[in-house]
């Protein structure tokens, strides 16, 4: 029987020459990942196991971007753990503060992953990689801390949904709404421990950064992992980024999906999912009567340089509405010096908005834009639940960086051909 | 072996309530399981019984604390519908066996004596004088569920 592109890989990386779903199988790794906050516990349980190796120095990636530059003792401590630990075994891609950037921003830009490879992380959304043909997942601490000495880990292979994309983008469209409106469509258990796998001739209109938004958003519809075939527009974004020879995985032609979805993107409009999950997705047009306090532009989801482009057109010679905070974030030291020779940090600065360092900051509630009881802030983050970005009674918006930056102009949700 | 049955999404809440998650000791953990659904689950498991289960089997949070609970107790194998995805890797990863078989799960009834056998995947209930198939473990999960666990197993192999 036919393969997915992730049976495939899974089964090329356990060394068998096919898997099935609901298979359990070992599988070698190309690479294992941690941030500040799980790396420490994975430490912990890699000490206590009484560890004194890990399996390559270079496939094992720390980034220190949850609450950096440290908020506080607590998140020193554990950024200082991570440090010594990176030290000892001389890992060679740990990213601190002035190199690091959002772990799957990061990773991605820098060349760490590759068509056709296994990676597991120990965030949940690692799932971002399938966006360049990689099968990547998330896992816990405990796994992390086994997969740095042993490389290799265990999976239960995913059955799969074919998504297939066909129609043209309409104006303003990118990537997130494309997301939003599939999590709208099936649910936030819409594809349960499942692959989310994308075909169909409309890919050719997403940008790798429209799949690496949407990849990274796969788990928030409840996917094990999503993926995209290579073509043209990836093997575009590799060039110059990977130098190590790796495989493209199409789909056998006798494939077993248990379903298949269509998104035709001539039906796919701005999109903003309201609180408190993800798949609370509704029309950017029909927001105007939520007024908001705070727009945040940045994330794993959307702090690239093509996501504050399309914010920076939208705000060019425009200003926040009186009320409004606009906090942009890009997601990579690349991206702030981009954005800055760009002219995009100047846009931004003449809109009345700050512009920090990387980090994952407010997505996560963590520092740099907490909001109070009562506030709504329209994000280019991935959860919306209960409490995520602050105070359990405040509200978040997920919508693409053209959408909130046209709803802080506007002072309230609001579709960008509103204020263009 | 005895089966105690369950219905669908018992949660980890309900394994283990979180009250009692400060502890870290195995046989407090055991004393508590599963008592805000079956209050003398305790009492009543002896070595080596079975828990029997519906659909979505350990669902809630990540807590790793539901299966080393369950495991402590004496159970030497949950056999459900469906497991919720983060406990099946936990359960796992800590050697406790767990099978899903939808057949069997909906067939065996409370107080029934069971038998599994893990190189076939064959569960007998001996009590209505049936089996059932599941999908067998592999030789190296079998390998980690007898060594203790993922980290007990990688242990281990490097200690040789
Ligand atoms: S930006 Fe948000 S979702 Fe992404 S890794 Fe950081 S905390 Fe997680």
């Amino acid at each position: 029987m036919g393969m997915t592109m992730t049976q495939k890989i899974l089964a090329k990386h356990a060394g068998l020459p096919e898997v099935h779903a609901g298979q359990l199988i070992q599988a070698r790794l190309d690479l294992v990942l941690g941030n500040d906050i799980t790396s420490p516990v994975a430490i912990n349980e890699f000490n206590a196991a009484g560890f004194d190796e890990v399996f390559d120095k270079s496939k094992i990636v720390m980034v220190m971007d949850h609450f950096t530059p440290n908020k506080d003792i607590k998140s020193a401590t554990q950024c200082k753990q991570c440090r010594t630990f990176a030290k000892r075994f001389g890992l060679e891609h740990f990213y601190d503060v002035g190199t690091m950037g959002i772990e799957h921003a990061l990773l991605p830009e820098q060349g760490l992953v590759a068509p056709g490879e296994a990676i597991i992380g120990a965030d949940s959304h690692t799932c971002t990689y399938g966006a360049v043909n990689a099968f990547s997942t998330g896992v816990g601490s405990t796994d992390m801390g086994a997969a740095m000495s042993a490389g290799y880990t265990w999976f239960k292979v995913p059955a799969a949904i074919r998504v297939n994309i066909t129609g043209k983008k309409r104006p303003y469209v990118s990537g997130k709404d494309v997301i939003l409106y599939l999590i709208g469509k099936i649910g936030v258990d819409g594809a349960l421990y499942k692959s989310l796998e994308f075909s169909g001739e409309g890919l050719k209109e997403l940008t790798i950064s429209d799949r690496l938004t949407i990849a990274n958003m796969a788990i928030e519809a409840g996917a094990k992992n999503g993926i995209f075939p290579v073509d043209d527009i990836t093997r575009e974004f590799l060039k110059g980024r990977v130098s190590r020879e790796w495989t493209a995985y199409d789909p056998d032609p006798d494939a077993e999906y248990e379903s298949e979805i269509a998104i035709n993107l001539d039906d796919v409009d701005c999109t903003v999912s309201y609180p408190h999950l993800p798949e609370n997705a509704k029309p950017a047009r029909e927001g105007k009567n939520i007024a908001i306090d705070q727009i945040v532009i940045g994330s794993c989801t959307n702090g690239r340089i093509d996501d504050l482009k399309a914010a920076a057109e939208i705000m060019k010679g425009r200003h926040l509405a009186d009320g409004v905070r606009g906090i942009i974030i890009p997601a990579t030291q690349t991206v702030y010096r981009e954005a800055i020779k760009l002219g995009y940090v100047d846009v931004f600065l003449d809109a009345g908005c700050v512009v920090s360092t990387p980090t994952c900051g407010p997505c996560l509630g963590g520092h740099m834009g907490v909001l109070a009881a009562g506030e709504k802030c329209v994000s280019t983050t991935n959860r919306n639940f209960v409490g995520r970005m602050g105070h359990v009674d405040s509200e978040v918006y997920l919508a693409s960086p053209a959408v909130a930056a046209a709803s802080g102009i506007a002072g309230h949700i609001a579709h960008p051909e509103e204020v263009m | 072996m005895i089966a105690h049955k369950y219905g669908d999404h018992v949660d980890t809440d309900v394994i283990i309530p979180a009250r009692y998650l400060a502890s870290q000791d195995e046989k407090e953990l055991a004393s508590h399981c599963m008592e805000d659904i079956d209050k003398d689950f305790h009492k009543k498991v002896t070595n080596g019984d079975i828990i029997v289960a519906g659909l979505n089997f350990g669902c809630g949070s990540s807590r790793e604390h539901a299966p080393v609970a369950i495991k402590a107790s004496g159970i030497s194998c949950v056999i459900a519908k469906s497991f919720a995805r983060i406990f099946y890797r936990n359960a796992i990863n800590i050697g406790l066996a767990i099978l899903e078989c939808p057949e069997a799960a909906e067939d065996i009834s409370d107080g029934d004596k069971v038998s599994v056998n893990f190189d076939t995947g064959i569960i007998t209930n001996e009590t209505k004088n049936k089996t059932y198939h599941a999908e067998p473990f592999p030789e190296f999960i079998k390998q980690m569920i007898d060594d203790g666990g993922l980290m007990a197993s990688l242990r281990k192999k490097k200690n040789g």
